[in-house]
């Protein structure tokens, strides 16, 4: 559970995990995060390494990650051709508003008001199965967490 | 676990897939096959299903094998799912992601039936179906035959894991597909009636049992018409266990009893204890 750096043992094996990766094309969603100064903030993320940043680990990870992002962007460019920019700019001052109605970080949130603007109230799909984050096994600092979301960090 | 904890500061937690451990994956599935070893494969259900429209609505047929590997997992699976109760769907490929993904699938049907207080309709289950799988670029490997009777009459869709549809009178899918497809090829026409139907589908689904290795044990059948769903699980064993012919248990008296002498042993009951199963 430490930091990705693979031991030099297993390096050997790289071929095995490049075989299957080799379609794939280095890109430039999963960079190394940078924190403050513009370098990798290894109190926060650890240390890293490049194979690891570089290539996404599976082929949908990229796309999973943006999916929801895409979506509403795609959503919001059809309603401003349709219906004109008011459209899009009065739902996303709405979900901005309703985003605001939440606990504090550490804690879990409904979302309720968000969800149901947005629609969610009325699917199912594997955010809703898989992972959830109420169940997770794994709870942030709350000094830690409320200190990033006020930005004191 | 400080850097995962450290994560989880900076990026909300959000539900789904969580691809963390693909990469060790990888990586032991590499060591594993260096020492010669094979990783376990998903249960697969390499099956044969197959569905046709007839006058009043659809008839959708489907075996009962799923295999894993080589072996067979389950002898008598069952591959109609409900969708909604005027819709069903027959699922061929990886079992797991077929029963998830029908099950899904179900579930958003009722709520968006629930909101347009309307029965639902086949081509919204298609939509979905195929929304959600080309989402996923084929790695759900699910292959689907969706059949339902709506306000707008009976109709069939075929559905493939990369998210392609097709909309036909007769489908076939799975590793027994072209031996059922033979068969529809030869015998379908059109407006049949419902006894004929369910003839074709059986022997169509017969056809790719007795050719195909991935498909085996009993014919499923599911008629759907306006208004009324035969769910015929099982509408015939065509592969049934056979009976022994021969006993090889020898008769009481065979052996004939020379002497018996009875040891009366003395044992005296020194504890009793009750353990109540838990059957909850």
């Amino acid at each position: 559970m430490c930091a990705p750096v693979i031991p030099r043992s297993l390096a050997k094996n790289t071929r095995g995990l490049r075989s299957q990766l080799k379609d794939s094309v280095p890109v430039t969603g999963m960079g190394p995060q940078v924190g403050a100064y513009g370098v990798q903030d290894t109190l926060r993320s650890g240390f890293s390494s490049v194979k690891n940043e570089l290539l996404p680990s599976h082929a949908l990870e990229l796309s999973e990650k943006n999916f929801q992002l895409n979506q509403d962007k795609m959503n919001f460019s059809n309603l401003r051709n349709i219906q004109g920019l008011h459209a899009p700019l009065k739902l996303q001052m709405e979900y901005r508003a309703a985003r605001q109605i939440q606990r504090l970080p550490f804690l879990q949130s409904s979302h309720l008001a968000l969800d149901t603007l947005k629609g969610n109230d009325e699917s199912i799909s594997f955010e809703d199965i898989l992972n959830d984050p109420a169940q997770s096994e794994m709870m942030g600092e709350p000094h830690i967490m409320v200190e990033y979301k006020l930005g004191m960090m | 676990y400080r850097k995962m904890a450290t994560l989880s500061v900076c990026q909300p937690q959000l539900g789904g897939f969580s691809f963390e451990n693909c990469k060790r994956n990888a990586v032991l599935e590499a060591e594993v096959t260096k020492l010669g070893c094979n990783v376990p494969s998903a249960r697969k259900t390499g099956t044969t299903i197959c569905g046709v429209v007839f006058k009043d609505g659809i008839v959708l047929g489907a075996d009962t094998r799923a295999t894993e590997g080589m072996i067979v997992a389950d002898k008598n699976c069952s591959k109609i799912h409900y969708i909604s109760p005027n819709i069903y769907c027959c699922g061929a490929g990886t079992a797991a992601d077929t029963e998830m993904t029908t099950q899904i699938i179900s579930s958003n049907l009722e709520l968006h039936s629930l909101s347009t207080s309307r029965l639902p309709r086949v081509a919204t289950a298609n939509r979905m179906l195929k929304q959600m799988l080309f989402r996923y670029q084929g790695h759900i490997g699910a292959a689907l035959v969706l059949g339902g009777v709506d306000c707008n009459g009976p109709h069939l869709y075929s559905i493939y894991p990369h998210g392609s549809t097709d909309k036909l009178p007769y489908v076939t899918m799975g590793s027994g597909s072209l031996a059922a497809m033979a068969v529809f090829e030869d015998r379908y026409k059109q407006d049949m009636e419902e006894e004929d139907a369910k003839r074709l589908v059986r022997d169509a689904i017969a056809a790719g049992i007795f050719n195909d290795l991935g498909s085996g044990s009993n014919i499923d059948l599911c008629v759907i018409t306006k208004g009324r769903v035969d769910y015929l699980r099982p509408h015939d064993m065509a592969n049934k266990k056979g009976v022994r012919t021969g006993n090889y248990k020898y008769k009481q008296g065979t052996t004939g009893v020379l002497t018996k002498s009875v040891i009366k042993l003395d044992l005296e009951v020194v504890e009793e204890t009750v353990q109540t199963m838990d059957t909850s």
